[in-house]
């Protein structure tokens, strides 16, 4: 499968199977469609009014060239592979999610974990609790190395101390079980201090601030209980802690609606205040919500991730470049194929506890006892939980086969595919069609960043 | 080649030899939570 568009004038070929991304000139663009099933004397009549023979046959020679390499034009081999995979792997565990707050000091009106309380009762984690979580993790990681917890709610620093013992515990278990504890936090910044940063600098990996952009957008979607908007309180907080981390390890991390679908305002709001690792996604809601997006806004909301991407490639040419996460792509050192048809790992690798210690399979699944996988003292008790994530895959999602970016997404949200058809097998198909789009953007603006390193690197010599 | 530039140099075919060790970062771990976005990760072993 080939999968071929034009962005920001640049004419690019995507081959599916392989994962190479080929930028061409016009005249190739205009034979992949058709090189395969017809003979070159057939191509060369078709063309040959506005192309010179020369260069068609030229044209020609670099697409076997590519065909010979396995990159243009190759099957989908991977099915069974990944079938192998799945039934050779003994389950492990090797991520947690751990809601250490439910609850808030927030009241954001798109929030999928309604306040903090996720449709039960406001709880914090016990420190108790936490430990059983950690030695859960450790017990249930098999070979694997790196394990990661992320601390989420809520909001976790409302369970300040507990975050803190928990850390000091996994530094005292990693050493004995020769394991490497990643921590990441993610917070609303309403409650972060000095020592707190101090605390999440030395400590965590990775820290997700949440602000999504513009003033009036921010403090319409993210008010305080009473009313009032959250952006001036938290504001120079997070830039404080983005420069205090070197403007790495980090993202401001914002949710556009269907309020702000010139969302990409936002996004260079973000910027332009100095922050320089960013991510700004859509929200999931449903349509009786007033501000979940829906297909009629699909081509505004379009346009709005061409205007960004041409913005950003504009920003890297003058030395301004900054990373918006779902355009992020390693084209050298991408996943591989395992990983990508494995996906986010929900269910299986990847786990949400509760402050009560309950398993689920990730944390938007929490609240939903039908999910319920178990908890921190007994274990997975529904281990056909467990299966049915882990045989969900792009192959077993019908609306995948022919997709494109099925190798970027993996197949999309099991949350959100649950959310709106009521199985994980399914796709939420908005989410989809943006995906789709970020890919398109995302592969542009690697070209146009090979095209300035490579002019770059032309004027040196 | 003249009419043609790649930007990648690893094929996902090749990925198959020696893939799935699984200790790269889980996706929901770096700023998601609301999607899947594994295609932007990082091979843990090419770092």
């Amino acid at each position: 499968m080939v999968h071929q568009y034009k962005n920001n004038g640049y004419h690019i070929l995507l081959d599916v199977n392989s994962g190479s991304v080929h930028v061409v000139d016009e005249l190739v663009y205009e034979m992949v469609p058709y090189y395969k099933e017809k003979e070159l004397s057939e191509i060369i009549a078709l063309l040959k009014d506005r192309y010179p023979k020369e260069e068609i046959r030229e044209a020609a020679a670099d697409l076997e060239e590519l065909i010979n390499a396995g990159k243009l034009y190759t099957e989908d081999i991977y099915e069974n592979y990944i079938q192998e995979i799945v039934e050779a792997k003994k389950p492990v565990v090797k991520a947690l999610c751990l809601h250490i707050a439910h609850d808030c000091n927030l009241a954001c009106r798109y929030c999928f974990a309604e306040e903090g309380e996720y449709h039960g009762r406001r709880a914090l984690m016990s420190y108790e609790v936490g430990k059983k979580a950690l030695d859960f993790l450790i017990a249930n990681s098999g070979s694997r190395k790196n394990l990661e917890v992320d601390f989420f709610g809520g909001e976790p620093l409302l369970n300040w101390q507990v975050v803190k013992d928990l850390v000091a515990y996994g530094r005292e278990q990693e050493k004995l079980h020769q394991k490497n504890f990643r921590f990441t936090l993610t917070t609303n910044g309403v409650l972060l201090n000095d020592e707190v940063q101090e605390f999440v600098n030395r400590e965590m990996s990775n820290v997700v601030l949440s602000i999504d952009g513009r003033k009036e957008v921010h403090d319409y979607m993210r008010p305080f209980r009473n009313g009032a908007g959250s952006y001036d309180r938290i504001l120079p907080k997070f830039q404080k802690l983005a420069d205090s981390r070197n403007q790495e390890r980090y993202y401001v991390r914002g949710t556009f609606t269907r309020h702000n679908k010139d969302f990409s305002k936002d996004v260079l709001h973000l910027a332009d205040l100095g922050f320089q690792q960013i991510s700004v996604e859509p929200v999931v809601g449903t349509e009786e919500e007033t501000y979940a997006l829906r297909a009629e806004d699909l081509p505004e909301v379009f346009a709005e991730y061409d205007r960004l991407a041409a913005e950003m490639v504009r920003r890297y040419r003058t030395g301004k470049a900054f990373t918006f996460f779902h355009f992020m792509l390693d084209l050298t050192g991408g996943p591989c194929v395992a990983k990508r048809l494995s996906g986010c790992g929900s269910g299986t690798e990847y786990l949400a506890v509760t402050p009560w210690g309950d398993l689920y399979p990730c944390h938007q699944f929490v609240g939903d006892e039908k999910y319920r996988m178990g908890n921190v003292d007994e274990g997975i008790t529904r281990p056909d939980i467990r299966d049915t994530f882990k045989n969900c895959n792009v192959y077993s999602k019908e609306k995948c086969r022919d997709c494109f970016a099925k190798f970027y997404c993996s197949g999309g949200c099991a949350a959100n595919a649950h959310k709106f058809h009521g199985s994980i097998h399914e796709t939420y198909d908005i989410s989809c069609e943006l995906e789709r789009k970020r890919v398109e953007c995302a592969i542009m603006i690697k070209a146009a960043e090979a095209e300035k390193d490579e002019v770059e690197s032309d004027e040196e010599k | 080649m003249k009419h043609i530039k790649t930007l990648n140099t690893q094929t996902l075919q090749n990925t198959m030899k020696k893939g799935g060790c699984g200790e790269c970062q889980t996706s929901c771990q770096s700023a998601c939570k609301t999607s899947c976005t594994v295609g932007n990760q990082s091979c843990e072993n090419n770092r």
